[in-house]
């Protein structure tokens, strides 16, 4: 009689490491074999000439179009032309400046989202109110004693982030405001801010941006002048402000009443419990939903071309009409792209894993 | 007196509302005076007398008939019709694109899925100014002259002034064979409610009732067109100069921004559908398939029922975002109705208010009507709780 175990044998060649993963994933049966057979054929048409093109025939340097000798891409439209995309007309002096708003930027940014350094709300504080005063008088400068620079001659990629960042910092609170408003027992207040949030909701950030380029200079006495960039912002915070509004909402509506009647018992009125008990609560809720909105926010910024600004994507289109680069669309528009990609897919792989936690 | 009044809740909100809307009125008021000075030191005058003016530019596409000595108020309406009709187009095509991609991203086979999701991340994460630029100018603005068109099979035509197809003529015959067509369609769906009630009552389907509704659909038309004897007959595209005439001719504004929005937009849509059909637990297609359901009848009678319940409230926001994001044709100079109204118009008449707020009004009426229709369709299908 057999008085040991016997011991396990081997699963079959074929269902057990690469070549069992490739049965079950890529080869389940002869149609699946057929779908994946034709896609790897459409990859090999596609990805090695794309390679060739992209990296292996490109050229690097040079400073027109007839410069790129080679075959393929001419990524010397992009590298001749790096800082103004960046930077945009801002002096070259001065660059420096933008540079540091960068890096406030990161630093800020970086301490909030990194779970493991502490003190999150001081940080928050900081983006919230220290951030954006520092970095508007860094950028506009005269009021340091530097050497001031108008916003028409501000630009690129610095132009996107502008817009964005403060794009996003004044529609939160205004966003919290409508939100509370629009769950209020005042009917009136009720009323006015479901209108409002339902107003700006209907309408595409197109016309929000030109009536703020157009009708806003008509809507307030002569005296009072706004530059291009200050109109740009209002109209994107007047539209922000409303979509935050339906996220927030959203969180507002995801705390059980008992938190509330809990800080009425205590003794506590409206604004105690709502900003000490129920808003941190629902804001942390919400996290992802607003990082969503500020991702739509961050691609929506793009649409300052049409009332004249210079942000990243119209620098590189204005870049295009350079006669000594025509023809180097794709190139532009693929390093343009490539650098919307990088932020927005970036935000939003943070935000689904703040969601799974 | 005063101090137990304020610490009364009733009198107090109703002090902060009256002092909102003191507030608001006092806003309004400054913001209409400020406008009325404004206006009156620029010479220009308000109301909307300009529609009924003659508007002397020329639109480079219009569904409706369009010359220079048309008024205003007519661009309006050319500029209206062709959001509507590339919102049209974009929308089923986005649909179509969503639907297959959000499948394929649940496939079983890894690479289907993984080139899914692929797509979904990439197009999503660029803005779509960029996308339409993308297909604008780099793609359609370096195609070759129309003489040296692309060219398939002699008919349809691709250059930088556009894609040129054949397109049908309807005679009178024609028309009466098309009129058939339509009426074929509902008779066949005539058909189909008898026999599913016939179904619902005796249990049991009628025999070859396929066949019936397909011979109908396809049977009446054909017959129509052996009576009348009707041709069907095809304009075709003919180079003349140098240009095509005759036949269809897409413009490239037209197709950039129809790619561009479909393609930006099913991204989008793909997510719905994943998360409506993910959302069908588990549980439903064991018991179907327990019942002896066969693997389709479980899709189409038990997964995809519960799965639409849950995408068509997001997909008719995507759809609405795409309407909105058809305003975008501005950018590359298709006559939208932004582009057409709120910006040649405008910029022709100075009219800033009336018509940036006619504008405004025409989007949100779209919007706040398919909200509408999106709460009742909420009500109608969601489930009755005991």
């Amino acid at each position: 009689m057999e008085q040991k175990m016997i011991p396990a044998r081997e699963p079959p060649v074929n269902s057990r490491g690469i070549l069992g993963w490739a049965r079950e994933n890529l080869f389940a049966s002869p149609s699946q074999s057929l779908v994946t057979l034709a896609l790897l054929y459409g990859l090999y048409l596609f990805i090695p000439p794309f390679w060739q093109w992209a990296v292996m025939d490109a050229s690097w340097t040079g400073s027109s179009r007839s410069d790129c000798t080679t075959e393929g891409a001419c990524w010397a439209f992009v590298t001749a032309r790096l800082d103004q995309f960046i930077y945009g007309f801002y002096p070259d002096s001065e660059i420096w400046r933008v540079n540091l708003f960068f890096a406030q930027l990161a630093v800020v940014l970086g301490w909030l989202m990194i779970p493991r350094i502490p003190g999150k709300k001081m940080a928050l504080v900081i983006g919230l109110l220290v951030l954006p005063v520092t970095s508007w008088l860094i950028l506009t400068g005269s009021l340091l004693g530097l050497p001031p620079v108008e916003t028409h001659q501000w630009g690129g990629l610095m132009v996107t982030l502008v817009l964005a960042l403060y794009g996003m910092l004044a529609s939160l609170p205004v966003g919290v405001l409508l939100a509370l408003g629009r769950r209020s027992s005042m009917p009136v207040v009720r009323t006015f801010c479901t209108a409002y949030i339902e107003l700006w909701r209907g309408v595409p950030l197109i016309t929000v941006l030109f009536m703020a380029s157009v009708m806003l200079p008509l809507f307030v006495p002569e005296e009072i002048v706004f530059d291009k960039l200050v109109r740009a912002m209002i109209g994107i915070v007047m539209f922000q402000s409303a979509y935050m509004a339906e996220v927030v909402r959203g969180g507002l509506q995801a705390i059980p009443r008992g938190q509330v009647e809990a800080c009425q018992s205590l003794g506590m009125g409206y604004w105690q419990s709502m900003l000490l008990v129920v808003l941190p609560q629902a804001i942390r809720l919400v996290i992802p939903g607003i990082v969503n909105t500020f991702i739509a926010l961050f691609k929506d910024t793009s649409l300052v071309l049409v009332i004249g600004l210079f942000d990243l994507l119209s620098i590189v289109q204005a870049g295009l009409n350079d006669p000594q680069w025509l023809g180097s669309a794709v190139e532009g528009y693929l390093f343009a792209g490539f650098v919307f990609w990088l932020f927005c897919f970036g935000m939003s792989q943070y935000s689904q894993r703040l969601e799974k936690h | 007196m005063w101090v137990r009044l304020w610490r009364d809740p009733v009198w107090r909100a109703v002090f902060f509302q009256v002092l909102l809307i003191l507030g608001v009125v006092a806003v309004v008021a400054w913001v209409i005076n400020n406008t009325l000075t404004n206006l009156e030191h620029r010479g220009i005058s308000t109301g909307f007398d300009f529609l009924s003016q003659s508007a002397g530019f020329g639109i480079i596409q219009t569904l409706v008939e369009y010359d220079e000595s048309q008024s205003f108020g007519r661009t309006f309406l050319v500029g209206l019709l062709n959001t509507l009709l590339v919102s049209f187009l974009g929308v089923i095509f986005a649909t179509i694109l969503g639907f297959l991609i959000g499948v394929a991203r649940l496939s079983s086979n890894w690479l289907l899925a993984r080139l899914a999701s692929t797509y979904i991340e990439i197009f999503r994460n660029i803005p779509l100014l960029l996308q339409i630029f993308f297909w604008y100018f780099a793609v359609l603005g370096v195609l070759p002259s129309p003489r040296q068109s692309i060219n398939f099979f002699d008919a349809i035509f691709l250059n930088v002034r556009g894609i040129s197809l054949p397109w049908p003529i309807l005679d009178s015959g024609m028309e009466i064979v098309v009129w058939a067509g339509i009426a074929s369609l509902v008779l066949a769906m005539g058909v189909a409610g008898l026999c599913r009630n016939y179904r619902r009552t005796k249990g049991r389907p009628l025999p070859h009732i396929k066949v019936i509704i397909a011979s109908v659909i396809i049977g009446l038309p054909l017959l129509t067109a052996w009576l009348t004897n009707a041709h069907l007959q095809w304009e075709m595209p003919v180079l003349r100069g140098f240009n095509f005439s005759g036949g269809l001719v897409i413009l490239p504004e037209l197709a950039a921004l129809w790619f561009a929005l479909s393609i930006y937009t099913a991204a989008f849509i793909a997510e719905v559908v994943r998360s409506g059909i993910e959302s069908v637990s588990k549980g439903q297609k064991e018991a179907a398939a327990a019942l002896g359901l066969k693997p389709r009848r479980v899709l189409s009678l038990v997964v995809i029922p519960q799965a639409m319940r849950v995408i068509i409230p997001p997909l008719t926001n995507q759809y609405l975002n795409l309407i909105k994001n058809s305003s975008l044709a501005t950018a590359i100079g298709y006559p939208d109705l932004v582009s057409v109204f709120a910006g040649t118009t405008l910029n022709q008449t100075g009219q800033a208010v009336e018509v940036i707020a006619m504008t405004m009004a025409v989007y949100l009426t779209i919007s706040l009507t398919v909200s509408v229709l999106m709460n009742l369709y909420n009500r109608w299908v969601s489930l009755v709780e005991r």
